[in-house]
């Protein structure tokens, strides 16, 4: 058990397996659609993971997120679709797929980077403001590779026969996508707390101080946006995966403001905060519609306008009520909580 | 024993005792239960859409799944289709394909819909083809014209509304050759299956030569000036438009500022007066001479009987919204798929009903038929043509059909549409 405590790669490995059975566990109780659900909760979970890391930890803003996962999801749609068209198929071909869209967006991250540690505050947010916007206008302008705005259907194998002809497919990507974010929770869990985190969070705090204890500032500051592009890369990867489709539609700005704003509410920094954030990018929507869709018996009129907008408003309202009720976003909160009671409690 | 032992130790009970539970639900070797039709029961059957309800794409097409609803109300009203009420759930996706994928699962998986009607875009549509197909989910009366939902190997239970866009293309180029022969031809199109299915159209009837000049935009550029500058330096005369209605508005006003007064030959997506006149306010008066198609009835001409029919229905069910080509649309769309049901018959079931789409025999509010059968699942197979005159946009000449191959001939239809039945409001 000391053992456990002391060497924090074992540690996590633990965590992470046990949370990987649990996972699998429920996928399997799970009806397909919420399966479908849990899936698309673990693609948005390494994107937020990524950013939490980048924006909680080292301080810098990203507001261009989204268009990183596009440039994951892009990836991965022409490399099934061109190893498809080759007849190179097989439920191996996949992972490479993934592995692909990882490293070119830990390439346009690193780019990005570049520029981003030359850059403070609002102009930060400007430089990746402009990705957010640049990258979807990219595939309108080669359209002949991308597309444009109808974007590109992605080539995905079916569930493996030997699981048997009934096995429902959202299960199946249930599996995928929980293997990539425990695989990305597992690997930024390790870095954090080591002397990459630490670099990170020196930089974070004072700059100047950093700078005297010998820290390259520009360096962390680049790694750290290669890092976070990484997860964005699979998670925008899974995420075509999921949706056998890519399209700019489904990577505009409005996205990458989501997930900065499910970062914050989540709690910024913490990777547990990232969990919450990827939950509450699914489950706000879907609340909203049940909530228009109640009112469709009373009044019809306001259901239709609500319909669509509610999940914005509901958003909004939230991050106003997290910022004033606990900065710290729900992890925060929870924090708190779990505090209180254990000085409450007479401990055992 | 320390707390993390103890901890850990719960954690393992509790996970063992979950697999337990796990290891006797199914595990993907027997079919999934399920001796009753989906969606269906002696009263009721569950049947579902994706529409843009909010978002760039919403305005106008917002307005037809309610129609389509209004219909069913009808419908229902009188006692529904072989004693069963028609449910319409509307779910909105924004025009956004990631949305389309959630909204569809949700319809088919958790509201049990016995199946998907209308549909609306090529882009969010076809994402969610292989899933339907996967779960024999019945996909019927596509609301697009796109060539993909016509494969019926691939796509068994797929069936799509709109008249295609290469059969439209095909009949506006034999105007264009009928009547502005020897006129230079241009081209201005959607950047998408829209513009291109289109534009093989015109070309296999004007010959690939015959367009002068080829032009294409994205919805979300709104700038337009250097395409139609292009085309006015190209000295076009004639220009065929593959434009939604924003487009056509767009274009039409842009070619007037630059002083360029072609005539224009738009495709039935974006061809419809009252809402290009409402987006070119005071400008309405370019669209005079406008050719258009279109293949059902016109909202506006109340002497039409099947508009009569709708209007009446639309006064009482859906007397909020505006009746225009939407509603028109959305109507037409539910009498149809009430048709469809009837054919089905008392048992109803998928098989059943996409049996009953491949064997036809569909009449309709539309001038040419559907082309439905076991090896062509399109929808209609064509057009007459508009024109905008004094302010209201009047049909004129024969119906055309053809298909779309390039090299089948473009026909005039002369069957004339069946008079509605007669409306009874209860």
């Amino acid at each position: 058990m000391n053992l456990l405590r002391s060497a924090t790669l074992l540690r996590h490995l633990a965590l992470t397996l046990l949370a990987g059975f649990a996972l699998y566990l429920l996928s399997l109780e799970l009806d397909p659609f919420r399966n479908f659900q849990l899936a698309t909760v673990a693609a948005y979970l390494c994107a937020t993971a990524g950013l939490t890391v980048l924006t909680g930890l080292s301080g810098q803003l990203s507001l261009g997120h989204g268009a990183l996962m596009a440039v994951g999801a892009y990836t991965v749609a022409l490399c099934q679709n061109t190893l498809a068209e080759h007849d190179v198929t097989g439920n191996g071909v996949l992972p490479l797929s993934l592995l692909a869209g990882v490293l070119v967006t830990m390439a346009a991250g690193f780019v990005i980077g570049l520029a981003a540690a030359r850059l403070r505050g609002p102009y930060l947010a400007g430089v990746t403001l402009a990705v957010a916007v640049a990258v979807p206008a990219a595939t309108v302008t080669f359209d002949e590779l991308f597309n444009s705005e109808q974007g590109l259907g992605v080539y995905v194998e079916p569930p493996p026969l030997s699981l048997g002809p009934y096995f429902p497919n959202e299960r199946w990507q249930a599996w995928i996508a929980l293997l990539g974010a425990l695989l990305t929770m597992l690997l930024l869990a390790n870095l954090v707390r080591g002397r990459f985190g630490r670099t990170l969070r020196a930089v974070r705090d004072d700059e100047v101080a950093a700078r005297l204890s010998g820290i390259d500032v520009a360096r962390a500051q680049v790694q750290a946006f290669v890092v976070s592009a990484a997860g964005a890369g699979l998670g925008g990867g899974l995420l075509a995966v999921l949706a056998q489709s890519v399209s700019p539609g489904a990577f505009s700005l409005t996205l990458s403001l989501f997930l900065l704003m499910a970062v914050v509410i989540g709690g910024l920094g913490s990777l547990s905060g990232a969990v919450w954030g990827a939950l509450l990018l699914v489950a706000l929507p879907d609340l909203a519609h049940q909530v228009s869709s109640g009112l469709v018996a009373s009044s019809p009129a306001a259901a239709q306008r609500l319909e669509g907008n509610l999940p914005l408003l509901v958003f909004g309202l939230t991050l106003i009520v997290v910022m004033i009720a606990m900065p710290g976003g729900v992890q925060g909160l929870l924090h708190r909580v779990t505090g209180w009671a254990r000085r409450r409690l007479p401990s055992r | 024993m320390n707390r993390l032992m103890r901890r850990t130790l719960a954690i393992a009970t509790a996970a063992a005792l979950l697999t337990a539970a796990a290891a006797c639900s199914d595990d993907g070797q027997t079919p999934p239960a399920g001796v009753e039709v989906p969606g269906v029961t002696a009263t009721e059957i569950v049947v579902g859409t994706h529409m843009p309800l909010t978002g760039p794409a919403s305005a106008g097409y917002s307005e037809i799944a309610p129609a389509s609803k209004a219909y069913f109300d009808y419908v229902n009203a009188n006692g529904g289709v072989n004693g069963r009420k028609i449910t319409y759930k509307i779910m909105d996706d924004g025009y956004n394909p990631a949305n389309t994928q959630t909204v569809v699962r949700q319809l088919v998986l958790q509201d049990k819909v016995f199946a998907i009607l209308n549909g609306l875009g090529t882009p969010t549509h076809s994402g969610v083809l292989d899933f339907l197909k996967t779960n024999r989910v019945p996909d019927l009366f596509v609301a697009s014209g796109s060539r993909n939902w016509n494969q019926p190997d691939k796509y068994p239970g797929t069936f799509g509304f709109n008249t295609d866009y290469t059969v439209e293309g095909k009949i506006l180029a034999t105007h264009v050759k009928a009547n502005f022969a020897g006129k230079k031809t241009c081209f201005f199109g959607q950047d998408d299956d829209f513009g291109r299915d289109s534009l093989v159209g015109v070309e296999a009837v004007l010959g690939a030569g015959a367009v002068v000049a080829k032009e294409k935009y994205v919805v979300t550029n709104q700038n337009v000036a250097p395409q139609i500058g292009a085309l006015k330096a190209a000295g076009c005369e004639v220009v065929v438009l593959a434009t939604v209605p924003g487009f056509t508005a767009l274009s039409v006003g842009t070619a007037a500022r630059l002083g360029f007064r072609p005539q224009w030959v738009v495709s039935n997506v974006g061809s419809d007066y009252q809402t290009l006149s409402k987006l070119l306010g005071e400008g309405k008066v370019l669209l005079e001479g406008v050719v258009g198609a279109s293949n059902l009835p016109a909202p506006l001409d109340l002497n039409d009987p099947w508009t009569a029919m709708f209007k009446k229905i639309h006064d009482k069910y859906n007397g909020s919204a505006p009746f225009n080509g939407n509603t028109v649309y959305g109507m037409s769309v539910a009498y149809t798929f009430v048709q469809a049901l009837q054919n089905a018959g008392k048992d109803l079931t998928r098989e059943g009903l996409l049996a009953a789409v491949e064997k036809n025999g569909f009449t309709g509010p539309g001038y040419a038929p559907f082309r439905y059968s076991k090896t062509d699942h399109s929808g209609y197979g064509g057009y007459r043509l508009t024109k905008i005159e004094a302010g209201t946009q009047v049909f004129f000449g024969p119906v055309y059909t053809t298909d779309d191959t390039p090299t089948s001939p473009v026909t005039e239809y002369p069957t004339p549409r069946p008079t509605p039945p007669a409306v009874t409001l209860p």
